[in-house]
């Protein structure tokens, strides 16, 4: 401390704002120049439009079927949501049931990463045809490939629970379920939402897929149908549109972990996922 | 009022193999008495003290409380661990409630007797904090009071001050004094120290490893209010000498660095 030059005040506040706004400062100027950098090669190399679209055309198509594209946002929000929900409801007991015995883990597992290994692109159009084309298959797809991250973070969660924790429940003769609800459960919390943010971003791609296999309406079937008409700018629009879907459903994770349990958003900054 | 007789504890690893923690320890310590359990690593301090908390059921032998067989956790227990083992998402507060909510027995008067605890230690105005908010030696303050919260007869500490600093240790060990005469506990206490023995305790049972037995038990001839010039007096040192030749050997240069106090 007693060896760096003291800053002046303002200064100092100046570097602060500098701090806080190069979050969102430094990767905007990036996005723009990126932006500006890709409209300009779309006219200067004059590519054609379903190849690349320039950023303004894709603006200005997007634009124009705007209530479409929306509707088709909704739709594939429903099937994330679905996706999402079934992913919570069902790996929490599941994890909880893996690390319950070693017997149960040792049974359940194996099935567990065999459903991982199932392409799902591959078992999209299988389940359409034993469900119907309906939104079940794309909700299950959905479910498929966002649930397993979430066993396994929650799993890992309530098994790193300390040792001495656990003994000092027993010590006051906590019952099994105590244990669970009161020490391992809470305990698991920031284990549990890092694997639902794992898990929201999945289930966008989950939807995606199961959309691209059978769907008449979403963003992923939008991006099917434009291209197979070539309407590139429409796709492009619609795949921007995904992005920005799948970060504000990231966020909203984050957002609940810091209001509702603020201590175990604590110390998250460096967490990427 | 704890009675040990002839104890023995093996532990079986998955592999076949055994470990003999204990063998053949018989102990007996008085109420409100405190008593250190001192030795090498492996000597079977920790399982010592994870018997009487009825954590661990004994292989052999016989281990009574006020006259009664343990072969659960008791209730009139507390605990206290080498590292705090706070409750992350409770407030000081409520992690030091804990217990009481465990064991279904909060009142209305509980959060008063939480914050007598605290104020003894010299946690008022931390009540509402989060564990993260303390230091280490804070951290482990709550988590006396935590053991205190049901005023348990028997206080067990496994290396309560192993993880603080020199500094911070002294005076834990100068507070821990002061909350048992205040209120008058039988305390077993395992430590690596030495000289912390001697300074908190009646009496000292020196252990030593492979199978872990007693050595020898040390009757600490210092009267009360121990103070910390006691350390200079010759009784202190005699003692101290004596646990260090039974725990190393005559041969003061063979000191395994991982035990010394």
């Amino acid at each position: 401390m007693g060896l760096t030059t003291p800053q002046s005040p303002a200064r100092r506040r100046l570097s602060r704002i500098w701090n806080a706004s190069s979050e969102i400062v430094l990767p905007s100027a990036v996005l723009v120049v990126l932006v500006v950098v890709w409209e300009a090669s779309v006219h200067a190399f004059e590519l054609p439009v379903y190849l690349l679209p320039a950023p303004s055309l894709i603006w200005v198509e997007s634009l124009a079927v705007a209530d479409t594209m929306a509707g088709h946002a909704l739709a594939t929000l429903r099937t994330v949501a679905y996706g999402f929900a079934a992913s919570i409801i069902i790996s929490l007991p599941l994890a909880v049931l893996l690390t319950s015995s070693r017997y149960v883990s040792a049974t359940i597992y194996p099935l567990l990463v065999f459903t991982q290994s199932i392409p799902k692109v591959a078992l999209a159009p299988i389940l359409v045809v034993m469900l119907g084309a309906s939104e079940l298959p794309r909700v299950i797809v959905t479910f498929l490939v966002a649930f397993f991250p979430l066993v396994i973070a929650v799993a890992v969660g309530l098994l790193s629970v300390p040792a001495d924790l656990v003994e000092l429940g027993r010590s006051y003769k906590a019952s099994k379920l105590q244990e669970l609800l009161r020490i391992r459960l809470p305990y698991a919390i920031p284990f549990v939402f890092s694997g639902l943010k794992v898990a929201i971003a999945l289930s966008v791609v989950g939807a995606v897929v199961g959309e691209f296999v059978n769907a008449d309406q979403g963003l992923g079937y939008l991006i099917v149908s434009a291209t197979a008409f070539f309407r590139t700018p429409v796709a492009f629009g619609a795949l921007i549109l995904l992005s920005v879907l799948g970060v504000v459903l990231f966020q909203i994770v984050v957002i609940v972990e810091r209001v509702f349990f603020p201590w175990s958003a604590e110390g998250d900054e460096t967490v990427i996922v | 009022m704890i009675r040990v007789e002839r104890l023995s504890q093996v532990f079986h690893s998955r592999d076949g193999g055994s470990v003999v923690a204990l063998h053949d320890v018989s102990l007996s310590v008085e109420r409100n008495e405190f008593v250190s359990l001192v030795g090498p690593s492996g000597c079977g301090k920790s399982t010592m003290l994870r018997l009487v908390a009825g954590l661990i059921a004994p292989t052999r032998g016989e281990l009574e409380i006020e006259g009664t067989r343990v072969t659960e956790p008791r209730q009139d227990i507390g605990i206290v661990f080498q590292s705090p083992t706070l409750l992350p998402w409770a407030t000081v507060a409520e992690n030091v409630l804990f217990p009481l909510r465990l064991m279904r027995e909060a009142g209305s008067d509980s959060r008063d007797r939480a914050q007598s605890l605290l104020d003894l230690v010299g946690l008022k105005g931390f009540e509402s904090r989060y564990p993260r908010e303390l230091s280490g030696g804070m951290q482990q303050r709550a988590a006396i009071c935590r053991a205190l919260i049901h005023d348990p007869a028997i206080l067990l500490m496994d290396e309560p001050f192993g993880a603080l600093d020199a500094l911070t240790r002294e005076v834990m060990s100068r507070e821990l004094l002061r909350i048992w005469t205040e209120n008058p506990k039988t305390i077993v206490f395992v430590t690596h120290s030495i000289p912390e023995a001697v300074f908190l305790s009646d009496r000292v049972i020196v252990m030593s490893p492979r199978p872990g037995r007693i050595a020898e038990v040390i009757d600490v001839p210092l009267e009360r209010p121990r103070t910390f010039e006691m350390e200079g007096r010759s009784e202190f040192q005699d003692c101290t000498q004596r646990i260090r030749r039974l725990i190393f050997g005559a041969d003061d240069s063979a000191v395994p660095g991982s035990a010394a106090a």
